[in-house]
């Protein structure tokens, strides 16, 4: 589940030795004609579209009780199109369809808020640290070893028992820790192209620092990070739904893929199976949709038989 | 190599200190933690607390006792909750559990993973390859919060073979579920990059030498191609490890394993800070003895890194 | 019998886009203690050709036609067979002797292990045979810097550890695969005088593929020129070399830069060579040449004899292309217009190590 490094490295290499030709004609077509990552862009954009539209099909809300399923839920509960829940109830009769639609609209944020903080961080402090170089890089590299070693799952979990759990430090927790990996590759990508012909271009006609960095160097590293954040969406997702499995996440009435599949399991041994499967077919195409279509990205970059 | 070692260190240390630090730092911050007087706590602990720590000392002295209290004493003070039970304790009784069923993990993943990444390289593109591959791929999407419910519900509850949760050292029935949950994902991860790490090198120019001097294939991949290929998986094991502590905390409390992770979580709605500090500290500890080892391996292999 | 013996030799390519034929029907014979050349520029085809007979090609690779060793046939053959020859009765060595060598072995256990494999030795007196060979490639100080990594080696000392690795079991032939292109130009020229010396000694026959002329001149008996996977010119290499009768090696020589010559540009052959998943239509040449006539845009012209030992294959009649040879005559002096120099006195050192070493396309790629 971890992004191969190699692999990474491979792409960065490629993109900082194109030159001349605009290396994104070809990578589209060859992305274009990748059936996996075409296959993952359609799961996405169905995903995408059940997350935004579902809830207007739902017959029941997410928070609503129905009296009528209560106490028998593995009975009257199942998914059926008569009483208007698709995917049945949960274990206290609420709609299950309304909740996944939630869950579903809940974990894509926290994948992409997530994803998002660390492509803006991330990028940022690679290519400062890259840019800069010298001692300042040496102390930001190392900064980055020292926080890399931290056990993070056990710190965000400490701080969201310490400080409350809420949304907004789930995101933080999340966000924060993210971006290391993503500040690493953008800083090694950062020093191969600081030395090429257009920045000291621009460099010797007294462009400043801040503005080479962002007009520049940012740019060229579009290819990697555009690879490296679809690929961390569904690292975030795990990350959040790990939480919520733990029942330290999303809280109620909110809820995630994590806490639906975490509910789900609890619930599985009285005969009510489809509570575990409905979040956990979102949850598995989602993620099998998002690396295909990194992978795809990736390889679109950096054509190599593997 | 000793040099080498020792520089490692002189990173390894301070980083562990400053966790230390950080930690302590924020319990004394955290809202309804024991020391800004908001919760009730039995007097017991409060007496503990004081003998430990003293309440009314500075910050920076009450952080200094904990840090020599762990380095020193190997001691993580008292638990905030159980006025008669140490940190101590509490992880110790969780630790050989978590440690048998990580290793297995741990070993399950490598030695699997690198075998099923090797046949697939070296068959690439047959059937054998194209299951290697979907194995993988499938495996990615399923962590260990996924597997353990699947593999209860299909040995336990469909099949009745296997115990739904529980420990007991004398029966590894008991072990087979943790370690199939916790070691999946990464069998797959691992299995993935040893896949591509040995492609690229079976297409390097060195091996072309060997094979020209007529060495037989068997030998090319043992002799010549292995040792190169299983750098990117080296790296890889130190995120893994770290992956499998974190996991071990939902094997522990789907399978009530009882290990490290359970006094964690439960630590976590008691508000035991002292509990959740004590697991993270070991955790880092471990974490970075262990990226150290890595380190060394990795510098034993390849001759051209420098120490 | 001769040694080797190459019959309708053809190598394919299968890729994601295309087939490429690498290689394409060629007939070539090397005799037993003769050094031939193989010349063209990068993708004429010229290394696939020597993968295809060692059975090293790429996994997508596919190889049909003949190769006979010694009268034994070897072209796919089964790798138990394959393992037998090679090393042992034909070794190679390869253009970058840094990848070429295992960086994360000790050179004594990458040699020994070839002594130990097809002579049985015990890996002690192998690796005494080993230093024995790397003293026979003038390495100072063997017996230290067996114990060695390849990286700390330099470059130069790195191709003689490959050429000792290669020559440890005495083999009948030696393919070498542009053995200098990934060294300074001063070490090019000592390693060509060990190869040849060496040969000499061994008594074994060399298969020299390069795209430098100048390592030709000095070392060959027979060159065969390749452009576009086939072979497009054979012959001995003093009579190609002062009367080049194909288009294509008249513009390789032509491209050699002459420091007794005035003229200041540098002749390379226009345009690029063929994209071998794309084929040109008749011959690879065409849109190349000076001499190009309707007929070789529709057929590719067959490898004919025209004199005792020659072979070309051109549409232009022999005289045409002299005729514009003698047009354009280099002064006196030239190696090329003398070839009555060589083969039995080779031509000045200096001279055959910096010749082709620029402005021929294949070189600045090498660089």
């Amino acid at each position: 589940m971890v992004i191969d490094q190699s692999k990474m490295q491979s792409l960065s290499d490629r993109m900082a030795e194109v030159k001349g030709r605009s290396p994104w004609a070809d990578a589209r077509r060859r992305f274009l004609r990748n059936k996996a990552a075409m296959l993952g862009l359609s799961i996405l954009v169905l995903v995408t579209l059940f997350a935004i539209f579902g809830g207007l099909a739902a017959q029941w809300s997410n928070e609503e009780l129905d009296f009528s399923v209560m106490g028998q839920v593995a009975q009257m509960g199942q998914p059926s199109l008569e009483n208007g829940h698709f995917f049945g109830t949960d274990n206290l009769g609420r709609d299950l369809y309304a909740r996944v639609v939630q869950g579903t609209q809940v974990s894509l944020m926290v994948g992409i808020v997530g994803a998002g903080i660390a492509v803006v961080v991330g990028t940022l402090y690679g290519a400062t640290a890259g840019y800069v170089g010298g001692r300042t890089d040496q102390l930001m590299m190392r900064t980055v070893d020292i926080l890399m070693s931290i056990p993070y799952m056990f710190v965000l979990i400490l701080l969201l028992v310490m400080f409350g759990r809420s949304m907004s430090m789930l995101f933080l927790g999340i966000g924060l820790i993210s971006w290391l990996d993503m500040s690493r590759i953008v800083r090694g990508q950062t020093l191969s192209l600081k030395n090429r012909e257009f920045i000291e271009a621009a460099r010797a006609t007294g462009v400043s620092s801040f503005r080479i960095i962002i007009r520049h160097i940012v740019p060229n590293l579009l290819g990697v990070v555009a690879v490296y954040a679809t690929l961390l969406v569904p690292l975030m997702i795990l990350t959040e739904s790990f939480i919520s499995f733990l029942g330290l996440g999303v809280q109620e009435p909110l809820t995630s893929w994590g806490a639906l599949i975490s509910e789900g399991a609890g619930t599985m041994n009285y005969g009510t199976l489809w509570q575990l499967l409905f979040p956990l077919f979102f949850f598995v195409i989602t993620l099998f949709g998002f690396f295909f279509v990194g992978d795809g990205l990736r390889d679109a970059l950096d054509p190599k038989e593997r | 190599m000793f040099a080498f070692v020792l520089r490692r260190l002189a990173v390894a240390i301070p980083t562990l200190l400053l966790l230390i630090v950080f930690s302590f730092t924020l319990m004394h911050l955290a809202p309804g933690g024991p020391f800004t007087g908001e919760r009730a706590l039995p007097p017991q602990v409060l007496a503990n607390l004081e003998a430990r720590y003293g309440l009314n000392d500075p910050l920076w002295l009450q952080i200094w006792n904990y840090l020599v209290g762990i380095v020193v004493h190997f001691d993580f003070g008292p638990s905030f909750v159980y006025p008669d039970r140490t940190v101590n304790q509490l992880i110790a009784a969780g630790f050989p559990v978590t440690l048998t069923y990580g290793a297995l993990s741990f070993a399950a993943a490598v030695i699997f993973g690198v075998s099923l990444g090797v046949v697939a390289a070296i068959r690439h593109n047959s059937w054998t390859d194209y299951l290697a591959v979907g194995v993988s791929i499938g495996a990615q999407v399923l962590p260990n919060f996924v597997m353990a419910p699947l593999l209860v519900l299909v040995f336990t509850l469909w099949y009745g073979l296997l115990p739904g949760g529980g420990w007991s050292f004398n029966d590894p029935s008991f072990w087979i579920m943790p370690v199939i949950a916790l070691a999946t994902s990464y069998m797959a991860s691992i299995a993935r990059i040893t896949r591509s790490s040995m492609l690229e090198v079976l297409g390097s120019n060195h091996i072309r030498t060997a094979r020209a001097k007529g060495m037989p294939e068997r030998r090319v991949i043992l002799r010549h191609a292995l040792k190169p290929a299983m750098l990117p998986v080296i790296s890889y094991l130190g995120p893994v490890f770290v992956s499998m502590i974190t996991g071990s905390v939902v094997i522990d409390i789907y399978f009530s394993t009882g290990g490290i992770g359970k006094a964690f979580v439960d630590s976590a709605l008691n508000r035991d800070y002292a509990v959740m500090m004590g697991v993270t500290i070991l955790v880092g500890a471990l974490t970075i003895l262990f990226n150290l080892l890595v380190d060394v391996l990795y510098a034993w292999i390849d001759p051209k890194i420098r120490y | 019998m001769a040694l080797l013996e190459l019959r309708d030799l053809s190598v394919r390519f299968q890729t994601n886009d295309a087939e490429v034929l690498a290689v394409n029907d060629v007939n070539l014979t090397v005799e037993a203690g003769q050094t031939l050349g193989i010349v063209g520029e990068s993708g004429s085809g010229k290394s696939q050709l020597s993968f295809a007979i060692m059975g090293l090609l790429a996994r997508n690779g596919r190889a049909s036609g003949s190769v006979m060793f010694d009268g034994q046939e070897i072209l796919n053959a089964p790798p138990k067979v394959l393992n037998r020859i090679r090393a042992e009765q034909i070794a190679m060595i390869f253009q970058d002797p840094m990848t070429s060598l295992n960086p994360y072995m000790r050179v004594a256990d990458q040699m020994a292990e070839v002594l130990v494999l097809h002579k049985g030795l015990s890996k002690r007196d192998a690796v005494a045979e080993a230093v024995r060979m790397l003293d026979a490639v003038r390495i100072p100080d063997a017996k230290g810097r067996i114990r060695l990594y390849p990286h700390e080696f330099s470059g130069g000392m790195r191709q003689r550890v490959m050429i000792a690795m290669a020559l440890l079991c005495r083999p009948r032939l030696l393919i070498a695969d542009e053995p200098t292109t990934a060294l300074d130009v001063t070490v090019q020229a000592q390693i060509m005088q060990l190869l040849s010396d060496l040969q000499r000694d061994i008594g074994m026959a060399m298969m020299l593929i390069t795209h430098d002329l100048g390592v030709v001149a000095g070392s060959c008996e027979r060159v065969a020129v390749m452009y576009g996977g086939r072979i497009r010119e054979t012959g001995p290499v003093g009579p190609i070399f002062a009367e080049p009768t194909l288009p294509y090696t008249q513009g390789l020589l032509d491209a050699i830069p002459r420091v007794d010559q005035d003229d200041e540009e540098l002749r390379a052959i226009p345009g690029q060579p063929p994209n071998m998943s794309r084929p040109p239509s008749g011959c690879a040449f065409q849109p190349r040449c000076p001499y190009r006539r309707d007929i070789c845009a529709r057929i590719d012209p067959p490898l004919e004899g025209f004199a005792p030992g020659r072979a070309r294959a051109c549409h232009a009649p022999v005289a045409e292309v002299l005729a514009r040879l003698t047009q354009a005559a280099p002064n006196p002096g030239q190696p090329a217009a003398h070839p009555d120099e060589f083969p039995p006195q080779p031509i000045p050192r200096g001279a055959v190590a910096g010749a082709g070493a620029a402005g021929t396309p294949s070189t600045t790629e090498g660089q």
